[in-house]
């Protein structure tokens, strides 16, 4: 057996699992593979009898590599999760940014923590991209209801756009609610009266 | 008075259905209580929320805490289960192909009987393959079932069955792609694949047992010991929760609540079905009635019997060599009836006198001694007519 230290990437998404190849490359000289595919995950995983397995925690088919924790399981080496033999303070950063990890049962933890190190600060990266996505997303459609928002006033009542805006906030501020909310309860109520 | 926030994690699940009506109905408002619900990717995630404190509680498959007591699994911390959230409420469907063999050895397809599904099952498998089986998760009463059910009819796993982890969004996917001939899986999933036109419904997991704990209310043993008032409050509001569920009138209402995006986010006609046990069972639209094809109260349905929990860790035991009374009296334990009745004693709850009973043994209803008496069991038979008799003990 080679001493070094083969890891698996559970990764779906290739520019993502290049990123966290590079990030572990960085981090020390290790055996990488990238699995994509997830159907027969655990026969996959098996057949490189890795040391590790990295996955992303909202990857539901995070449950297949459950069976490797089985001593019955597919790999030969009983297998525990990272999250069993580490320090709570690694545990707690990985799990928080999403990570999971499955390593075999006995591997030294200063051999595992350069390792995590590197994938959690990636995956925190990754964290905080979807997070940024998922805003601009949002204010992209809220953006979009508030346009109609104000056509439907500007049609219905014959006001400017810039008065129709200012009556929609206006409605918000004495409501309390946000403006997009009031824009998309008008959008609604629009569109079930026809 | 400020409610006290507890994060409660969930699979979306119809079976999550007692949590979100927790929230949604105000039973837990009742007790100064509200749930933050979390929703989880995976089984396996979930459970490491609980374990690191991410969340206080969660819907948990039944054999979790079971399988943690008896150091199977990857988790740090005792897991406790103290209320059962759900019970039955699977179901066991077979791809198209595999449905057409079971036409053509005459099966019916009566979705009642377990020996007469299974026997043709065998007659219809190929000779010279396993029959490869997906469950949402290696400890869960969906593969508890199956193992159950085909090895008492004569066919053993590992050798003629092989039961493989699919999570339940791709458990479709998979019977498309040639992966898996059958699954079981909790609902909507059976539905959804019916609509999906990847599969037929063979058997609800009820015809193999009939009062199978599925889902329970979990939490840290530590936690649960040490937040005792809270942990009842939750305990409580589940309980009437569960009660409100088991009204036929609740279920339009709780199939509305379920089918919000930031529940299960599917159409409230899927998730009707299972709630009713009115199942569309293939692409044809044929239908069966399955009485109490999930249920939430009725027959004691929440109370954690130490028996079921030693019935789950007797099986898990045999099947992975473990000693058979250490894993009993080890995995008994994870059910904490003691702190299901603290929480529920004095409430309108009636409660039985006993804590174990003899699984399998009851094949009509039968009224037991309880603190109000007026508890009655429902029949919790196996398809076989073999009863489990708990250990003497505690």
């Amino acid at each position: 057996m080679s001493d070094k230290l083969s890891i698996i990437v559970v990764e779906p998404d290739r520019d993502r699992a290049m990123l966290i190849v590079d990030s572990l490359a960085e981090a020390g000289d290790y055996d990488i593979h990238v699995i994509a595919e997830v159907t027969g995950l655990a026969r996959r995983v098996k057949a490189h009898n890795p040391d590790m397995v990295l996955v992303d925690i909202a990857n539901p088919s995070r449950d297949m590599l459950e069976e490797l924790t089985l001593a019955s399981g597919p790999l030969e080496r009983p297998v525990a999760m990272f999250v069993d033999q580490s320090d709570d303070g690694l545990t707690r950063a990985a799990i928080e940014a999403g990570v999971s990890a499955y390593v075999v049962a006995g591997l030294q933890p200063d051999r595992v923590k350069p390792v995590m190190d590197a994938a959690v600060a990636r995956f925190n990266m990754f964290q905080r991209m979807r997070n940024e996505l998922a805003a601009t997303k949002r204010a992209l459609e809220e953006r979009k209801v508030i346009d109609r928002a104000k056509g439907l006033l500007m049609k219905a009542r014959g006001m400017g756009e810039d008065e129709a805006y200012a009556l929609l906030r206006k409605t918000a501020m004495d409501q309390n609610r946000r403006v997009a909310d009031v824009a998309q309860a008008l959008v609604t109520a629009a569109g079930l009266l026809g | 008075m400020k409610a006290v926030s507890l994060n409660v994690g969930f699979i979306p699940l119809v079976d999550a259905a007692p949590l979100i009506a927790a929230q949604e109905m105000g039973f837990a408002a009742e007790e100064g209580i509200a749930l933050e619900l979390v929703k989880a990717p995976s089984w396996s995630s979930l459970r490491d929320m609980l374990v690191f404190g991410r969340v206080e509680a969660a819907h948990m498959l039944s054999p979790v805490p079971v399988a943690s007591a008896l150091g199977l699994g990857g988790t740090g911390a005792a897991l406790s289960a103290v209320s059962v959230l759900s019970v039955n409420g699977t179901v066991i469907g077979v791809s198209n192909a595999l449905a057409a063999r079971l036409r053509e050895v005459g099966h019916d397809f009566a979705f009642h009987d377990a020996r007469a599904a299974g026997e043709a099952l065998i007659r219809a498998k190929p000779a010279d393959a396993p029959l490869r089986i997906g469950v949402p998760f290696p400890f869960s009463m969906h593969a508890e079932l199956l193992y159950y059910w085909l090895s008492a009819l004569g066919l053993p796993a590992p050798q003629s069955v092989s039961i493989r982890t699919v999570p339940p969004p791709l458990m479709a996917d998979a019977m498309a792609a040639g992966e898996i001939d059958a699954f079981c899986v909790g609902e909507p999933w059976g539905s959804i694949t019916v609509e999906n036109g990847a599969g037929e419904l063979l058997l609800p997991g009820k015809a193999i047992w009939n009062f199978a704990p599925e889902k329970v209310l979990a939490a840290r043993t530590d936690w649960a010991e040490s937040e005792e008032a809270l942990l009842g409050r939750l305990i409580r509001a589940c309980w009437r929760a569960g009660r409100w569920l088991a009204e036929p009138d609740s279920r339009g209402l709780a199939a509305e609540l379920l089918s919000r995006p930031e529940y299960l986010n599917l159409p409230v006609e899927v998730l009707e079905r299972s709630l009713s046990g009115r199942m569309v069972i293939n692409g044809r639209g044929d239908t069966r009635e399955t009485l109490g094809f999930v249920g939430f109260h009725k027959g004691c349905a929440t109370f954690p019997w130490r028996s079921q929990a030693e019935w789950i860790a007797h099986q898990l035991a045999a099947r992975t060599g473990l000693d058979r009374d250490a894993a009993l009296r080890a995995g008994g334990g994870a059910f904490r009836s003691d702190l299901h009745r603290a929480a529920l004693v004095g409430s309108e709850a009636d409660l039985p006198g006993a804590s174990a009973k003899i699984e399998g043994a009851v094949t009509a209803e039968t009224s037991i001694a309880s603190a109000h008496g007026q508890l009655s069991l429902l029949p919790d038979s196996f398809f076989d007519g073999r009863v489990f008799e708990p250990s003497r003990g505690k």
